[in-house]
């Protein structure tokens, strides 16, 4: 595992001028990655925050080779860079090994960009793709995705007299992908960056198509004080919300376990997108999540087996 | 990158200076300014591998050497994780 030192020697190339609103956890993922990936790397990012907030014309904080893509197609134009480049290499024109990664949302992942991803990894490219999971559209104002949680407040599932937040627990992606018999697939925390940079590392050196979903807290759209990003992220693990797991050629493989059980509640309380469920009304759906949150643990175990 | 008009947009609109969003200085959002102890600074570089804003400097060595405040924009987060107390937030006064 690289060390910190090592990692901060490739700290410029994603710089500083962005305009993130502050605290954002969506740079902190791209910083990680380029940190293991290195300069020899090419990236798309599909239409959302960090594309907006990263290359607003004429400026850019990459300083790697970069395409933005429209909304759906993170998946599908590295697709088309990839297989370029497996001719521009068989015919000796590109030098040494580059890096594809593919940066997307989880709106541009869980639904818009869905097919596009799904059939990129059935076709097999050699790329990694990276899902900076908010939990919702937030470059459009916070509306509700495949991927937003059970009960939270977004735009599009407002908690009020009618419903109380989102009425759906969200997607698992991970195991959807697992599905397509993609190589490597893990579920990973920005808290945990010795963790997610090692699964970055394992991902670049498979060959074929890797997915790696990285929940990235919005201090926006989840309504808490922007210095609380890493202990937001770092409790939706601990909570069990968001295991730590990677999935091998479908062996699956459980990357930690919280030491100390730690209700859901305590999670969902430091989120303003959930405080209409600390009420006398509401409480039942805190215990449903627990529920739902459980029901998933005790089957991911059963898989790591 | 200047331009003068639309007429000189390279075709694609191509940006043709990689990582010039440094030019573009983020560090008059801030309302809170983070202040750096060296004397207990213990150089782990927690705040570094959380900071979003590439904020925290970090030497040849792997030593912190400072916070640059042309990009900070305050969130804090350095304060919050530095297990050694070694960055407090201040009012940000200008
Ligand atoms: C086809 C299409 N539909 C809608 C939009 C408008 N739009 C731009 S960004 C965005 C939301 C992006 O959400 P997500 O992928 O979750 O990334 P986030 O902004 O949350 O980082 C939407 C709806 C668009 N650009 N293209
Ligand atoms: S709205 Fe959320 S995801 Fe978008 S830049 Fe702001 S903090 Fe980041
Ligand atoms: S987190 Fe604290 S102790 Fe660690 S390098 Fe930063 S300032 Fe120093």
């Amino acid at each position: 595992m690289p060390s910190l030192k090592e990692l901060s020697k490739n700290a410029d190339l994603f710089t500083g001028g962005h305009r993130a609103c502050s605290g954002c956890a969506g740079p902190i993922v791209i910083k990680q990655v380029l940190s293991v990936a290195g300069p020899q790397t090419i990236a798309s990012l599909s239409t959302g925050c960090m594309e907006v907030v990263s290359t607003i014309y004429p400026y850019t904080a990459w300083n790697i080779p970069y395409i933005h893509v429209a909304f759906e197609t993170a998946a599908s134009a590295l697709s088309g860079v990839e297989a370029a480049y497996q001719v521009l290499r068989r015919k000796g024109k590109v030098k040494g090994k580059w890096n594809l990664i593919a940066f997307s949302g989880d709106g541009g992942t869980y639904d818009i960009g869905f097919q596009g991803l799904s059939g990129a990894v059935e076709r097999g490219h050699d790329f990694l793709y990276v899902c900076y999971n908010n939990e919702a559209y937030m470059n459009t104002g916070i509306q509700r995705s495949s991927a937003t949680p059970r009960g939270a407040h977004t735009t599009t599932s407002p908690a009020g007299t009618v419903i109380p937040g989102k009425k759906q627990f969200h997607k698992n992606l991970v195991e959807v992908i697992a599905a397509h018999g993609a190589p490597y697939v893990a579920q990973a925390i920005p808290s945990n960056w010795a963790d997610f940079t090692r699964k970055v590392r394992k991902a670049l050196d498979t060959e074929g198509p890797t997915v790696i979903d990285i929940l990235a807290p919005c201090p926006l759209g989840w309504r808490y004080p922007s210095n609380k990003t890493i202990e937001v992220a770092r409790l939706a693990v601990e909570c069990k919300f968001w295991p730590l797991y990677e999935v091998e050629n479908g062996k699956y493989k459980l990357n930690y376990r919280p030491r100390k059980e730690v209700p859901v509640e305590e999670w969902l309380r430091l989120q303003g997108r959930f405080a209409h469920l600390f009420t006398p009304e509401n409480e039942h759906i805190i215990k449903e999540i627990q529920e739902g949150v459980d029901r998933r643990w005790e089957s991911l175990l059963e898989k790591c087996g | 990158m200047a331009l003068s008009s639309w007429k000189e947009l390279p075709i694609g609109t191509i940006i043709t200076e990689p990582g010039n969003a440094r030019e573009f200085k983020t560090g008059d959002w801030r309302s809170q300014r983070p202040i750096w102890d060296s004397e207990k600074c213990i150089h782990c570089l927690f705040c570094f591998i959380y900071c979003p804003d590439s904020s925290i400097k970090v030497n040849e060595e792997g030593k912190m050497t400072g916070i640059d405040l042309d990009y900070c924009k305050g969130c804090g987060i350095c304060a919050e994780e530095c297990p050694k107390e070694a960055i407090h937030m201040e009012i940000e006064k200008r």
